[in-house]
């Protein structure tokens, strides 16, 4: 390591993450745990269900504290909720009571840009999702797709330099699914925000990424972590056949095995 | 296999339309049946009485309460005019009821955002909340008189609690996601209660609401025959009096209409504010 690091989005040194079970026990879910993601970078993580990926993003958006080390954002310490942080859910996030207008504006108006801005822009983006003339439909009346599509509106619209996705596409069918990572790679282009992915789905990782983390069972830390020179932009529907493809899905796949396995003799003796 | 191709629609439709038609069908069935259970019910009180089965000094009669019922609205009642006593008594469950969730809405919406508050003073809520509230209208009517005051303190009470417990539960069950997803796209505090907090917690209010106008009457109704020189409940303690049956049903049939219209109100109002909600079926 050299003195003059390479700047970063987002760093995370040492973290220690623990709770206090309702029995007493302390239970770790992040220890010595490094991660550096440089700007404009697309990093997913994957790793055993439970590992504590999640707790990574809510360390990075300023949900929750870490017990040890150290995370950063832009060099400087995370200490709450930052403007330059996006997060997409896991579960529906957008608000039910809100029209898909109403949603995608919410960010600006949070910020205090006026109001008749706010709408232009976020009208601006409701056709870059392609969901126009859906402007004033209800989150329930759309699909799990579209809803997803708000969701990205949400959060794009607000710049996000660091964009936080929690398995954002899990619950979507595989149809679907395909075509928002499409979407998302086309918005990623333009945004150039550095991205944080966690998945479980390792195609899904290799597809967006350019780099891919493997995380260990809970205790969870960086086992490895592999680049992937794929070139871009790339094509999700025919890229998972490419031989290049294939070769790296089953590097790192080994790699996650042996995580998993040793996740289900975690559990096996725990429980 | 074209002939099959060319009727299927038609078949459709056929049954699509002998749906309909059955639906109907069992409409009118249960208006028949409803209709049918009514007239048994007070045809048999009222011929119950006319057999000498049923004494009417005790348990009344339906022509007679019809007849009474008419006698009010045409020569008023023996406290004054019908409308008087209707209206008295709407203006204290209603002023009861408004101030008493809105007490309620504000107190559960500091307490459940609040864990401080909510710590302090959950206890304190849990105590007032199992005194029986009634009992408190002696005290209302020797501290605030025999006006108006003293009943719309009672609706209070008997409010508030209802109102309280919904508002600081739908607080509560809140959706983390939602609130998460609301602080990352930059909402303060107060624009996080007003933009997810609220809304989320309105189903739960809306529906305390329901039930807390009819514990609002009860309320005023109580304060009434506790003591009042006008309203509903001073008119039942006076039938009740001079042992007039029939008064004391018609001055119920009354008050009924008054909650159900209340009601209807309130379901207007819910469907404005929760039209982004998927539709429900509503079984009427």
């Amino acid at each position: 390591m050299s003195a003059i690091a390479s700047p970063s989005a987002v760093a995370l040194k040492n973290v220690a993450r623990r709770f206090v079970t309702p029995s007493g026990d302390v239970l770790s879910a992040l220890e010595d745990f490094d991660l550096s993601i440089a700007p404009g970078e697309f990093m997913a993580v994957v790793g055993p269900t439970g590992c504590g990926k999640s707790t990574t993003l809510g360390l990075i958006a300023g949900l929750a504290r870490p017990q040890g080390g150290e995370v950063t954002l832009f060099d400087a310490p995370v200490t709450g909720v930052d403007r330059r942080v996006g997060f997409v859910f896991q579960q529906d996030a957008v608000f039910p009571w809100r029209d898909v207008l109403g949603n995608v504006m919410a960010g600006p108006l949070f910020r205090g840009v006026a109001k008749d801005k706010a709408e232009a822009t976020a009208r601006d983006w409701i056709i870059r999702v392609g969901l126009k003339g859906f402007e004033h439909h209800h989150p329930h009346q759309l699909s799990g797709g579209m809803r997803k599509r708000v969701a990205l509106a949400q959060t794009f619209i607000n710049n996000p330099q660091v964009l936080l996705m929690d398995e954002p596409f899990s619950a979507l069918d595989v149809q679907t699914r395909e075509l928002m990572q499409e979407e998302l790679l086309q918005l990623w282009a333009q945004a150039k925000s550095a991205v944080l992915f966690v998945t479980h789905d390792l195609d899904e990782a290799i597809l967006l990424a350019d780099r891919v983390a493997v995380l260990t069972t809970r205790p969870a830390r960086v086992k490895s972590v592999h680049t992937i020179d794929l070139p871009r932009p790339r094509d999700v529907a025919t890229l998972r056949y490419d031989e290049r493809f294939i070769a790296i899905a089953r590097k790192i796949s080994d790699d996650l095995r042996e995580e998993v396995l040793r996740a289900r003799g975690a559990d096996a003796r725990g429980h | 296999m074209t002939e099959t191709t060319v009727t299927a629609p038609l078949v459709t439709d056929g049954r699509i339309e002998t749906a309909v038609q059955r639906m109907r069908r069992h409409q009118r069935l249960v208006l028949a049946l409803r209709l049918a259970v009514l007239v048994f019910l007070i045809g048999g009180w009222e011929f119950g009485v006319r057999l000498g089965v049923i004494d009417p000094f005790f348990f009344g009669q339906p022509s007679g309460i019809v007849t009474k019922l008419i006698d009010w609205t045409e020569n008023g009642t023996s406290i004054g005019p019908l409308w008087k006593q209707i209206w008295v008594t709407i203006y204290e469950a209603g002023a009861g009821f408004l101030i008493g969730s809105a007490m309620g809405i504000l107190c559960g919406i500091a307490l459940g955002r609040n864990q401080l508050l909510s710590d302090v003073f959950s206890i304190y809520i849990k105590v007032a909340n199992s005194i029986p509230r009634v009992v408190l209208g002696s005290i209302f009517i020797v501290a605030l008189g025999l006006g108006a005051a003293s009943k719309i303190a009672l609706a209070v009470v008997m409010v508030f609690f209802v109102v309280f417990a919904n508002a600081f539960q739908g607080v509560r069950e809140a959706d983390k996601n939602l609130i998460a997803n609301a602080r990352i796209l930059g909402a303060s505090n107060w624009q996080m209660t007003r933009a997810v907090v609220l809304p989320s917690a309105l189903s739960w209010i809306l529906a305390s609401l329901h039930v807390s106008f009819g514990f609002a009457l009860v309320g005023a109704i109580v304060g009434e025959f506790l003591g009042a020189r006008e309203g509903m409940g001073l008119l039942i303690a006076t039938a009740q009096g001079s042992f007039d049956s029939n008064g004391v049903f018609a001055a119920m049939i009354v008050i009924a209409i008054v909650a159900l219209l209340a009601e209807w109100i309130l379901t207007m109002i819910e469907n404005r504010l929760l039209t982004w909600r998927p539709d429900t079926t509503v079984n009427e």
